[in-house]
């Protein structure tokens, strides 16, 4: 593989993880438990959308071959993405919302930092931009799992149930990636001290050691995955170039 | 008109009348999006985005384009550019005072690097100046706002916030 090319398939993963996170957040649009969080979550998932435009248009012009963040995003089928698992766990309640949320956003957080002081100047450029938007998100996120964990016994136990059950999707966030991600142990050990530190805030407890589930990366998906890909495309593959 | 005959300043100067179409009271210009005017054999702004997401990135791009052909300029070009990323700190003093006397806690300077989990900050009420106000929501009706309330006059208003 070429450096472009890997590059390209980078640029798209960091589009596809961007996508399917707003995906998921817009399915629970009118879901949300009161009025400011509708309009958080709204405006969340708006950022994450236009984080993905702006890598997919990235990746298309690096592919050379004339597709648009159009094409990257509704005419590849389930098994062409190449997200995390994490991003792409349908969605329960409130509170397993806000567990992803920090669980992946510390990650990408620190991703979008290092790819900002990195080589590729308009990979740097977007993270620079994106850094931004997640800071605020996660802190978002993070004063909810607090509120949550630290809050009732009934909302404390359904948090450290998310927690428990969203462990397993978060050994693929680290798997390292031969081209780009040289700092990929130091961003490891940073995300277990930050995501460790807002645990302990929430008077949550770690989960256990336990067998990480992965494939998101090679296009391995679950089956909930599927609906997610079928309902998003569903207006392009049934009117094929539609506009509007 | 020809090309040649306008100058750079010329044209910042008319961009200072395209209003953002989410908060009219400020121009694109005390926003501080329009980051740079070049002429050649046409002219090109570039503009920069202040959410990767903000739904009014084209119609601004179109409002610049049609500001511009007002003024008799038919080859204009807009040029996106990201770097370096926009935040609150490019709004300028005047855009800031406008937003205080439109009922709008305009950000504090710098406020985007707070870490993750610390206190509340210090936002005083744009209608009274009383520094006793909460926070209802971080999320307001558009997305660079959160909402906030007195409790010395007990009015509710918005707060730019910051990125």
């Amino acid at each position: 593989m070429s450096n472009k090319e890997a590059l390209f398939s980078y640029v798209l993963r960091l589009g596809d993880n961007a996508l399917i996170t707003g995906q998921r957040m817009i399915e629970r649009v009118t879901g949300e438990p009161e009025l400011e969080e509708e309009l958080a979550n709204a405006n969340l998932a708006l950022d994450y959308i236009g984080q993905a435009r702006l890598f997919y248009s990235y990746a298309g012009e690096l592919e050379g071959k004339g597709r648009t963040e159009d094409d990257l995003a509704f005419l590849r089928d389930a098994q062409e993405f190449r997200n995390f698992l994490l991003v792409e766990q349908p969605n329960g309640h409130f509170g397993d919302s806000i567990v992803r949320q920090v669980l992946f956003e510390s990650f990408y957080l620190l991703q979008l930092q290092a790819l900002a002081s990195g080589d590729d100047q308009r990979l740097a450029e977007i993270a620079a931009r994106a850094e931004k938007e997640i800071r605020y998100h996660l802190r978002h996120a993070s004063k909810w799992l607090v509120r949550l964990g630290d809050g009732t016994e009934e909302s404390h136990g359904r948090v450290q149930h998310s927690l428990d059950e969203y462990w397993r999707f978060t050994g693929e966030l680290f798997e390292a990636d031969s081209f780009i991600d040289t700092t990929i142990e130091r961003l490891e050990s940073e995300w277990n001290r930050q995501v460790t530190a807002i645990i302990d805030e929430a008077t949550l407890s770690m989960p256990e050691e336990q067998r990480m589930d992965t494939g998101g990366r090679e296009g391995k998906h679950g089956e909930s995955f599927c609906f997610l890909i079928t309902e998003m495309q569903q207006l392009q593959r049934t009117y094929p170039g539609v506009t509007w | 008109m020809v090309v040649t005959e306008i100058t750079r300043e010329q044209v910042f100067e008319w961009l200072r009348d395209v209003p953002d179409p989410e908060l009219p009271v400020l121009s694109i210009t005390d926003l501080g999006i329009v980051r740079d005017v070049t002429i050649d054999d046409h002219v090109c702004v570039a503009l920069s985005p202040t959410y990767s997401g903000c739904p009014a990135t084209e119609m601004i791009e179109q409002s610049v384009i049609a500001a511009l052909h007002d003024r008799g300029l038919d080859d204009v070009s807009i040029k996106r550019t990201l770097s370096p990323p926009w935040t609150t700190d490019w709004i300028s003093d005047e855009g800031r005072e406008k937003l205080l006397q439109y009922g709008i806690a305009p950000p504090e300077k710098g406020g985007g690097k707070r870490a993750l989990l610390d206190g509340m900050r210090v936002i005083a009420c744009p209608r009274c100046a009383s520094t006793d106000t909460e926070l209802i929501s971080e999320f307001g009706s558009t997305a660079c706002k959160a909402s906030y309330r007195c409790v010395a006059c007990l009015e509710p208003f918005e707060y730019f916030k910051c990125i």
